[in-house]
């Protein structure tokens, strides 16, 4: 009797069973990075009692992570085809210029301080339009021109920093409207949750949705495990490409209009690292540079742990700089430990 | 006997200056391994992908049920409920057993899959193949074995109420158990009442399994017989020389005569 007969007797066709909920957890790429941030949390908590573990600290890890939480959610489709995005700080960018230089020009005297509703809404269409525009191009020119998304995004990178500077002759716009920063930059809601962080928690919630649960997901996961293969079974593979990258345009879009309210400037200083820290989220949080594997769960807490690495070095009074030797020490052994646990998994 | 459910009849198809195939007959019928034999180079991919749709024949007349139809993409092929199992599977790795034999018809609608009733229908189809060695539907294709992936690929093109599968060297890659099992998977779709067309190079796997022999020879079709009408010395001349006592091409004597 062979060894593939023997499994016979054992597991006949009744046992093709479900996995149990806890295989699946100890199995899951983002069970073991969480609990990196869990660990961060509670040493953070027990070396400063007083000031980590509070609500103003959560607040403002919370805001200052809700932009980058939102590029890195797009990031995480385009990764997860066995893409790169690297133009999605210049998207970024570009999208909030256009967007206060369009409130601008619709408020008297070029001021757009006291502008409404009206104007706000205007300008928040414009920076979702402008996104969106670099996010097809890209799209565009992988999926449909077929050069490496490497080179395409590295190409408008360049470029969508290039016209955004062009647009206000390479100075930031700082009469963003009063009224936008006071609700959307600053303000609260259901007692003390900053509105910021309310916008990213429901982008993160949709895109897990769209990820998880819908064809689109599916297909995103199919295109980036094998592309020839999703062919066969009769995927747009092209379509589906410039889609994803249309979607991480388009929050790239929503994160620089964000980023203009809280800001209350277009900061084209600001972001020259985003991409590379989107990127490094994602990876943290176990979705494969190879494609085909990821969560937006696992983003979300690749976010958090630099974020609460940096604030937790602030407060207990070690040097800002060892928190970028940290990160990188963190990301390196979360891929080398991932790689690990995979090759151990696949010799079963 | 009842009618073949597919038929071909005078295929040609060039590529350039290339004639591939020659006015070519071929008949599968429903319940039976028709095995597809041929040197390389005989044209039997071709013919295979003509059928599939991922080449048009140039002339000749496909009928599907005794009604004439045309192949022009795999859409059109699967339409018809004919489904080909290629030799480098096309699975996706990451994606685990029940998500790739669902991929691109996933049920639900586009915004909520219905993921319990694909896990049934996916669990029920490998049952009713008798598939025992897959210990969960929910286990990435990158953890099975090579046999196991050739399950899983046949089990695709099952699930889609299937008339024809066209399985294309099935156990080239393959050891000796997992040979076994997907031999055995070959026959018992034909017991299901698919028409089944095996390509194989191996001469043991197709007296095993295979109703009839249809012996490709630089493009025509020399032979196309029962198999318990040759034997398997008859079988590997009709593939290396085209012919074999009566069997195949006219000795060329008697055709100059």
């Amino acid at each position: 009797m062979t060894t593939d007969e023997s499994t016979v007797d054992t597991n006949g066709v009744h046992t093709i069973e479900r996995q149990s909920l806890r295989t699946r957890l100890l199995t899951a790429n983002t069970f073991w990075i969480g609990l990196v941030l869990l660990g961060l949390v509670i040493v953070f908590s027990v070396l400063a009692p007083d000031a980590f573990p509070t609500v103003f600290t959560a607040q403002t890890l919370l805001i200052e992570t809700a932009v980058l939480l939102v590029l890195a959610v797009g990031m995480t489709f385009v990764i997860i085809t066995g893409g790169i995005d690297l133009s999605v700080g210049s998207v970024l960018i570009f999208a909030g210029m256009v967007s206060a230089k369009t409130m601008e020009a619709m408020s008297p005297n070029g001021n757009a301080l006291n502008a409404g509703w009206d104007v706000i809404l205007v300008g928040l269409v414009v920076a979702i339009a402008g996104g969106t525009a670099w996010g097809f191009l890209n799209g565009f020119l992988i999926a449909v021109a077929k050069i490496p998304p490497l080179i395409v995004t590295l190409g408008t990178l360049g470029a969508a920093l290039g016209a955004a500077s062009l647009i206000n002759n390479g100075s930031d716009i700082r009469t963003v409207p009063t009224e936008l920063r006071n609700t959307l930059g600053y303000g609260t809601s259901f007692g003390g949750i900053p509105n910021l962080v309310l916008v990213a928690v429901v982008i993160t919630a949709v895109a897990a949705w769209l990820l998880h649960t819908t064809r689109f997901g599916r297909h995103t996961y199919a295109v980036g495990s094998n592309a020839e293969a999703a062919r066969r079974s009769g995927i747009g593979v092209t379509r589906h490409l410039t889609l994803v990258y249309l979607l991480t345009g388009l929050l790239a879009g929503v994160a620089g209009f964000m980023s203009l309210a809280y800001y209350g400037s277009t900061t084209i200083s600001a972001h020259a690292t985003d991409n590379l820290n989107a990127i490094a989220a994602v990876v943290m949080g176990g979705t494969s540079l190879f494609g085909g594997i990821g969560s937006v769960l696992g983003t979300v807490i690749g976010v958090f742990i630099p974020a609460v690495l940096k604030k937790g070095f602030n407060i207990v009074g070690v040097q800002d700089f060892w928190q970028m030797i940290a990160v990188g020490a963190v990301l390196i052994a979360a891929v080398w430990f991932d790689q690990q646990r995979r090759r151990a998994r696949n010799r079963l | 006997m009842s009618e073949p459910i597919l038929r071909l009849t005078g295929v040609n198809k060039s590529f350039g200056p290339v004639h591939v195939l020659h006015d070519v007959d071929f008949a599968v019928w429903p319940g039976e391994v028709t095995a597809l034999v041929g040197d390389n180079g005989a044209g039997k991919s071709t013919l295979v992908k003509s059928v599939a749709g991922i080449h048009t024949a140039d002339s000749g007349l496909i009928e599907f049920r005794g009604k004439p139809v045309t192949v022009h993409s795999p859409r059109d092929a699967a339409d018809l409920g004919i489904e080909v199992v290629y030799q480098d599977l096309a699975l996706a790795d990451n994606l685990d057993i029940v998500q790739n034999m669902f991929l691109g018809r996933e049920r639900g609608t586009p915004w909520l899959l219905d993921e319990a009733s694909m896990e049934q229908a996916a669990r029920e189809t490998l049952a009713s193949l008798s598939v025992r060695t897959v210990k969960s539907v929910r286990t990435p294709v990158s953890a099975l074995s090579g046999g196991q992936r050739q399950t899983v690929a046949i089990a695709k093109a099952v699930l889609w109420d299937s008339n024809v599968v066209l399985l294309d060297e099935p156990t080239a890659a393959l050891g000796v158990a997992q040979t076994r099992q997907v031999l055995d998977l070959v026959r018992r779709l034909a017991e299901q009442g698919i028409g089944v067309v095996l390509i194989s190079h191996n001469m043991a796997d197709v007296f095993e399994v295979a109703d009839r022999i249809a012996v490709l020879y630089l493009g025509r079709m020399v032979a196309e017989v029962p198999t318990d009408e040759v034997t398997h010395s008859q079988v590997v001349e009709l593939i290396t020389a085209g012919r074999s006592g009566d069997l195949g091409l006219a000795r060329p004597e008697s055709a100059a005569i």
